[in-house]
């Protein structure tokens, strides 16, 4: 198991080397040099440019300033914001939390109504439900959920009036960051009508972000299942007369579950795309209006580091998702 | 892939060649087995149907568009769809903030987002193909190279790096589009890359190689017929996913600029509306939502028709 554990973090190394170098030619790339980038519209005598490029370490050759770069990475110095003036993780560290519950809640959404979903509909092939759910699926798995989400502004905020339209809680609230996530820490403050306000906050965006990873894990579940039900063990299980529920429930829905957990995994990195869209239009303070704020801002350490950053979660958690799927499946610890 | 190997027999690598007259009618065989597979699939139908009066309304646009798509009209703000109180039929779907009717902007839209599914399509897939039919035939180190550079590409999240891609090369239609064609391509490496894999020691190769192909004509002309099937399928989701992507980077500001009247710009212009003018939102990501959906549809119906384990089900 730890061999298995082993090899599969060191084939994460080659891609994490292209990853901070595709990061750290990201500011290069840029038309101009870094030093007339943070100057920005103000203009620079030629002999103070070429000081603070000395005094930034840009006069030295790539190579050199790409070993400084991966060695500031390897002690935590991922950049500082030329409009904040803070470190580029700390920031990242202030606004993943948030990112994070949104995240979470969108998964517990999509795999607790797509799987039984799924599950439904392959034991029911063929029927109105089996139909009526895959294309829903394949509804959601088209939606654009910019979209998506302004509708529900529409609906939910504007002629209902039951949920706000931005931001993570009422300004009302204040309390200490415990956990970073508002749900638990609301909870802990002990104010009254805390929770609800971040629960109302919470309820839309995470609809909206969950709405491809329900579709596709649905649609996942449904394939898988169908496969795992012609199988010859599920004909022995049944013939020996267990009840549907345990032939379906325990003998199929294990198996099935090994390919909708990668499916599961692989969803990070939709739903950080979907967050870079979801944040933005429900003003939450997290890492993908972030992003899209450094971009638009020009603040292009923070897109640089930020890149990084987020590489990083989605190749931990890929490696999370790679050995769980070891540990369910031993076949894949054989190889 | 029974009908791909049968292509693969009737333009005869190796095998003995047949006439034209029996080719031409084993290809009549093939697209008419291929139709019997699609035609099963009723949602498949319907939504090739759909994709269809799309491209037809797009190739139309000048002609049916009621008016102008970037015309303005300071005596016609935000009149609502001709529905409801206060509408009218010269807009029918109303008209947005200064006066452009909504219709005609959605006609000419349709134009823009096939435009950008079919180039970054065509890019994709092109470069997708050979970088992945060099990888799976050379093998060694140059495949180990090429597939790592495709793990990295793929670490990013795609719209993240189609964004900061479009950060780097300026805002606008035509890098947004050279954006998602950099971030889509990894997948038809991949897929090339293991089928070819999968073909290069079959014996039809082999027989095509002692007869003296070149590797060239090995890759394209003798292995590539028989990786299409996945190719197609993966083809027509990317086309679907390039429009989505094109219209998210627009509604964020940095894919097409206004005033163009394509779909995801028209939303972000729309944003501030929303809650005043629900028709000026609600339209443009309803045709995004009706052209995405029924490109999918086709996209599962060509999945049904072209998978081989899927037909014997």
């Amino acid at each position: 198991m730890l061999r298995f554990f082993l090899s599969r973090v060191l084939v994460l190394i080659p891609t994490f080397i292209g990853v901070s170098i595709v990061a750290f030619a990201f500011i290069r790339l840029l038309p101009g040099d870094p030093v007339a980038l943070m100057a920005g519209e103000r203009v620079m005598d030629p002999e103070r440019h070429a000081q603070i490029m000395a005094q930034l370490g840009y006069d030295r050759p790539l190579i050199v300033q790409y070993l400084d770069y991966l060695f500031g990475l390897f002690t935590g110095d991922f950049g500082t914001s030329i409009v904040t003036k803070r470190g580029v993780a700390g920031e990242f560290f202030t606004l993943f939390p948030a990112t994070l519950e949104l995240s979470f809640c969108a998964i517990v959404i999509a795999v607790a109504i797509g799987v039984p979903a799924g599950v439904f509909a392959a034991v029911k092939r063929g029927s109105w439900f089996d139909q009526i759910t895959m294309g829903a699926a394949l509804v959601g798995y088209s939606m654009p959920i910019f979209w998506w989400g302004l509708l529900l502004i529409i609906l939910f905020s504007g002629t209902l009036g039951w949920t706000p339209v931005s931001g993570r809680i009422s300004l009302l609230y204040y309390f200490p960051q415990v956990t970073g996530f508002m749900l638990i820490d609301s909870l802990l403050s002990g104010q009254e009508g805390a929770f609800t306000s971040a629960l109302s906050h919470l309820i839309l965006p995470s609809v909206v972000l969950a709405t491809i990873p329900l579709a596709v894990i649905a649609r996942q579940t449904r394939s898988a299942m169908l496969e795992v039900l012609g199988e010859d063990y599920v004909r022995t299980a049944r013939a020996k007369g267990l009840s549907r529920f345990r032939v379906v429930g325990v003998h199929a829905l294990r198996n099935a579950m090994i390919p909708v957990i990668t499916t599961i995994g692989l969803q990070v990195g939709v739903l950080m795309a979907g967050a870079i869209l979801t944040e933005t239009i429900f003003s939450w303070p997290g890492i993908g209006k972030w992003m899209v704020d450094s971009v638009f801002r020009r603040d292009y350490p923070v897109v640089q580091g930020g890149l990084l950053l987020i590489a990083l979660v989605i190749m931990i958690v890929n490696l999370v998702v790679d050995v769980l799927y070891g540990v369910i499946n031993p076949r894949v610890r054989a190889r | 892939m029974s009908h791909i190997e049968a292509q693969e027999a009737g333009e005869g690598v190796g095998a003995d060649v047949p006439d034209r007259e029996p080719a031409k009618s084993m290809r009549r065989q093939m697209l008419a087995e291929f139709w019997y597979y699609f035609s099963e699939n009723k949602g498949a139908v319907v939504g090739l149907v759909v994709f269809i009066a799309i491209v037809l309304i797009a190739l139309a646009a000048p002609l049916i568009a009621p008016h102008s798509p970037v015309l303005q009209n300071r005596n016609a703000l935000l009149i609502p769809p001709f529905w409801q109180e206060g509408g009218s039929t010269a807009y029918l779907l109303g008209t947005d903030a200064v006066g452009r009717d909504i219709l005609s902007r959605l006609i000419f839209g349709a134009q823009y987002s096939l435009f950008i599914g079919v180039v970054v399509v065509v890019i994709a897939v092109t470069v997708g193909i050979a970088v992945g039919l060099i990888a799976g035939y050379v093998g060694g180190w140059v495949d180990t190279v090429i597939m790592r550079v495709m793990d990295i590409i793929l670490a990013f999240p795609s719209l993240l790096l189609a964004l900061v891609l479009v950060a780097v090369l300026g805002p606008g239609l035509v890098n947004a589009m050279i954006a998602i064609s950099l971030v889509l391509q990894p997948h038809f490496v991949r897929l090339t890359r293991a089928s070819v894999m999968a073909e290069k020691n079959r014996e039809y190769v082999t027989a095509a190689r002692v007869v003296g192909a070149s590797p060239l004509r090995l890759m394209v002309v003798t292995i590539l017929p028989n990786c299409l099937g996945p190719l197609i399928v993966q083809a027509t989701l990317s086309f679907s996913n390039a429009i989505l992507d094109a219209a998210a980077l627009g509604f964020l500001g940095m894919g097409a600029q206004p005033p163009t009247p394509e779909w995801g710009t028209m939303l972000a212009e729309a944003r501030e509306f929303i809650l005043r003018a629900w028709w000026v939102v609600t339209f443009p990501g309803l045709a995004i939502l009706v052209t995405v959906l029924a490109i999918n549809l086709v996209g599962d119906g060509l999945r049904d028709a072209l998978d081989p384990k899927m037909k014997r089900s």
